[in-house]
């Protein structure tokens, strides 16, 4: 007993290293989303490219959705883009984009130049949507079910690893989900 | 003694200059005292959450700008302190606050250091008790005090 206590503070550094050391390789940006769990926002804009056509949230309803947010203004979203691109030939999701806090025209040019992957973007030029998901950046994508809950929110770009490694599984989970008719 | 008041002048100067571009540049106008001092308070409590370790008072980021225009109206439709808190932590959870909730998930933060002070002390009352009963083993048993004895007697 004697000796063990001698070594106490020897086992306590070591444990404490391991803990810091564990601390190092995570991403403190990497935050939960207030929202898993809840029903997606109400809201109630127009789309990028029809300014005389409202969508609100019961439009996203009854497909596995992703909500992609991206605005020109964003540099990684140009990145993620072609990955989009990809994503959107899953005929088993439906990739809408919110764009945020963008400039209507400029948005219009991007998806003209590049492709436009989304089934819709919901044009949300003051962020009040954004606001009401917890964005504080772009890009970021959101999984929604077919009920309407939001079950994942991912910051960041997505490319080829992100997408197999976060969102393969759980879109494959809410396939399944949908299959039973939970 | 005049120098001493220029340099004092000069260094108050770069003080306030520092200041003010370190304060981000809106105006909002408030109906009265209190209201200002809840915005300022509440901006000094919430978390940025783009850029972490600063509060909505100290950050320039768009977001922070946002939440500063959200928080001020909230303020201006007559909500409570509770409710804006609630606002913001259901949108962006509770990393937002600077002073986390007591909850399951924070105990170890609030009372953690509680309990590591009241192990220090056990320690220590430990360790202090322990030394009577180290000089207990310290006085001589008998044969060794006869031992002794002769061993001093030998001289």
């Amino acid at each position: 007993m004697g000796k063990l206590i001698r070594f106490l503070p020897l086992i306590l550094v070591i444990a404490l290293g391991v803990v810091l050391y564990r601390g190092l390789s995570l991403n403190p940006q990497d935050m939960p989303s207030a929202l898993v769990g809840k029903a997606m926002p109400a809201f109630s804009l127009v789309t990028l490219n029809d300014s005389e056509k409202t969508v609100s949230q019961t439009d996203l309803v009854g497909d596995i959705v992703l909500v992609n947010v991206w605005a020109t203004w964003c540099p990684t979203c140009k990145y993620e883009h072609p990955y989009l691109v990809d994503v959107a030939k899953d005929p088993q999701v439906k990739l809408y984009g919110l764009n945020y806090k963008d400039d209507r025209d400029a948005a219009k040019k991007w998806l003209e130049h590049y492709e436009d992957p989304y089934v819709f973007s919901i044009f949300d030029e003051e962020g009040t949507l954004g606001l009401d998901l917890g964005v504080y950046g772009a890009p970021e994508t959101f999984v929604i079910d077919h009920h309407g809950v939001i079950r994942k929110r991912f910051a960041g770009a997505i490319d080829t690893r992100v997408w197999r490694r976060e969102f393969e599984p759980l879109i494959a989970q809410l396939i399944e989900e949908k299959k039973q008719g939970k | 003694m005049r120098l001493i008041s220029i340099f004092i002048l000069a260094f108050a100067l770069v003080i306030g200059v520092n200041q003010a571009s370190a304060s981000p540049v809106e105006t909002f106008e408030f109906n009265d005292e209190v209201t200002k001092i809840r915005f300022q308070a509440l901006s000094k409590e919430l978390r940025c959450p783009k850029c972490q370790n600063q509060n909505l008072a100290d950050s320039n980021s768009p977001i922070a700008q946002d939440l500063r225009k959200e928080l001020y109206e909230l303020l201006q439709q007559g909500k409570a302190d509770s409710e804006i808190v609630d606002f913001m932590v259901s949108r962006y959870g509770e990393f937002v606050l600077y002073r986390p909730r007591v909850s399951a998930l924070t105990y170890v933060l609030w009372f953690g250091p509680v309990v590591l002070i009241l192990i220090g002390i056990i320690v220590v009352i430990v360790v202090v008790r322990r030394k009577p009963a180290d000089k207990k083993a310290l006085v001589l048993t008998s044969e060794q005090q006869d031992k002794l004895k002769d061993l001093l007697n030998d001289k």
